[in-house]
């Protein structure tokens, strides 16, 4: 394995950390509002926190590409303000990166908050609990297991998807070449020495984040952190 | 000193339309059929049902009222619900400190230790909710609002999930509690056994409206009511212990109307003591009664005899010594013996219910 393939992993790993802590920042009021809310338009948003499941990544790739590069509208807003377009640079992989991954944030904590209910809350509310001081103290930590996934889950899909990144980053080495775009250049070029090593880091680390996932989540039932 | 209560709320099943002055001492019992708004009323009274409107105000304290919603961790209440509230996350000393934590040093009125103490839990301090068993839950959240030092305790149906012998390992901690503790709780109920022994002052609640408000004893004598349909239907009687003979085993206590002969209790000389008599106990004799097993006859004058939901029987309510007390007999006999308002006669008890207080 060369440096060029050690930098395209470091890449994808630091594109899925940052996705990643950006999506908890982003999702955990998101999901709170759709799991609590009792807003007519939670429906529609459902719904367009779910695209990303089923659009093929090209196409959100594509509009993406349209709408964050050079002549795009958002990238056209950018450079009036004297900042970059965010296309084929490591904050559009971000940008890409969390859109694709959205779902798969939101969902689990979604869900979490939905079991932690409303009747918890209110226990806490009687036991002089501030609306904010319930969130962290009642529903983040009843939700651990939610919140676990959301981490893990993002994380994972990150480091895995291709489509999204190819489009938006353009395949710069050293710069947007993540390690799926390297692999798929090296199984190309016929390369698969290198190909295999890649393939083998990367099935390797999926696996282990997963293990790492429900190993927590028994050990979480079994303290009896979950009802 | 008082919970003022004027709250209006629309439920698809019924519309919650309260008016009522709750004292703010001893135990109030929200008494009615499931539906009839019991539990509503009291997620009002705690902040937890944010669409109620009206006014509310306790101890000259507003908490509701003129555009004012104060919100549920602001208002000094506690609250038991109906089902196991404890948090799962937290062991059960987690739980207790979970509200201890939250009140102000200064503003503590319990420390854990004591609460600990009145509820008997000292044990269960490192377990996890989870392992508890139900009678065991609910005392941890009995607990768990007291150390919260509220200046009144709400109980929405705390023994309603509980079987026979998790209601009786409780009731004698509730008691202890409404002894010993100024703090004043109101108990939803539908279980009348519960509320004879434990409450002073009743409140039924009916499709959303007060029915009838007032003190437990005068209540439970109105015939007017529903309380006089239920198959046990009673009265209660506050009691002195004047004695006690352990050769008989029995106890003497002595309420306005005379003296009754109880079981032996452990209650001292002196102590004041809950008796209920049931009104299927009671049958009557138009002289005393003389060569009969039956050792409690008090006096009694007829206030009125009405027709029972059972049409075999009648329902005959009678002054003794000034309070009243439900009695259960055939309407053959009722007719039999000439029953009318104004008739003096002796009330046989056959057995009188003691509830230590």
């Amino acid at each position: 394995m060369d440096g060029a393939d050690l930098i395209a992993l470091w890449i994808s790993f630091r594109l899925a950390a940052t996705t990643t802590l950006l999506l908890l920042l982003l999702c955990t009021p998101l999901a709170w509002w759709l799991a609590m809310g009792n807003s007519r338009w939670r429906v529609v948003v459902d719904a367009v926190v779910s695209l990303p499941l089923v659009l093929p990544p090209t196409v959100l790739g594509f509009y993406l590409l349209v709408l964050l590069g050079p002549f795009g509208g958002l990238g056209r807003v950018l450079h009036w303000l004297g900042m970059p377009a965010p296309a084929f640079t490591f904050s559009g992989l971000v940008i890409g990166s969390m859109l694709y991954s959205l779902p798969f944030a939101v969902q689990p904590l979604r869900d979490a908050f939905l079991a932690v209910g409303a009747r918890a809350l209110e226990v806490a509310a009687t036991l002089r609990a501030s609306s904010w001081n319930r969130f962290f103290t009642v529903a983040l930590p009843l939700s651990a297991r939610g919140v676990l996934s959301a981490v893990v889950l993002s994380f994972a899909h990150t480091l895995g998807e291709f489509g999204v990144v190819l489009m938006i980053g353009g395949n710069i080495p050293g710069r947007t070449q993540t390690a799926s775009i390297a692999l798929f250049n090296h199984a190309e070029a016929l390369e698969y020495g290198a190909a295999y090593h890649l393939s083998a880091i990367l099935l390797a680390v999926c696996f282990l984040l997963l293990l790492a996932v429900y190993t927590a989540n028994r050990r979480l039932r079994a303290t009896g952190m979950l009802a | 000193m008082s919970l003022s209560l004027r709250v209006q709320l629309a439920r698809p099943e019924f519309a919650l339309d309260v008016t009522c002055e709750l004292p703010s001492r001893g135990i109030t019992a929200l008494f009615g059929r499931s539906g009839g708004g019991k539990t509503t009323l009291l997620r009002c009274i705690a902040g937890l049902e944010r669409s109620a409107r009206g006014r509310i105000d306790f101890n000259g304290e507003s908490w509701q009222g003129n555009g004012r919603f104060v919100p549920a961790h602001r208002r000094a209440v506690g609250y038991v619900f109906q089902e196991s509230s404890l948090f799962p996350h937290l062991d059960v000393r987690g739980n207790l400190e979970f509200g201890l934590r939250r009140v102000p040093p200064a503003q503590r009125r319990m420390g854990l230790d004591e609460a600990v103490a009145l509820l008997d839990l000292s044990a269960l301090l490192r377990q996890r909710a989870q392992r508890l068993s139900g009678g065991e839950r609910q005392r941890v959240a009995i607990a768990r609002a007291l150390l919260t030092s509220p200046q009144l305790l709400l109980m929405d149906e705390p023994l309603s999930n509980l079987d026979q012998a998790s209601k009786a390992e409780i009731l004698p901690h509730l008691e202890r509690l409404r002894d010993q503790s100024a703090i004043p709780l109101i108990y939803v109920s539908h279980a009348l056994g519960e509320v004879m022994r434990l409450a002073d002052h009743l409140v039924l609640l009916e499709a959303g409206r007060v029915q009838a408000a007032g003190p437990l004893q005068q209540l439970l004598a109105r015939s007017d009511l529903p309380l006089a349909d239920f198959e046990d239907s009673g009265s209660v009687f506050d009691a002195v212990v004047e004695e006690h003979d352990p050769a008989y085993h029995l106890s003497y206590v002595r309420i306005a109307a005379g003296r009754l002969a109880v079981s032996l209790k452990s209650v001292p000389v002196g102590g004041h003591i809950r008796v209920r008599i049931d009104a299927r106990d009671v049958s009557l004799a138009l002289k005393p009664p003389e060569l009969t097993s039956i050792i409690n006859v008090l006096p009694a004058t007829v206030l009125d005899v009405r027709r029972d939901r059972d049409p075999a029987q009648t329902l005959v309510r009678l002054e003794a010594g000034n309070e009243p007390l439900l009695a259960r007999i055939t309407r053959r006999s009722a007719v039999q013996l000439g029953i009318v308002p104004g008739t003096l006669l002796y009330a046989q008890i056959k057995s009188v219910a003691l509830m230590e207080r």
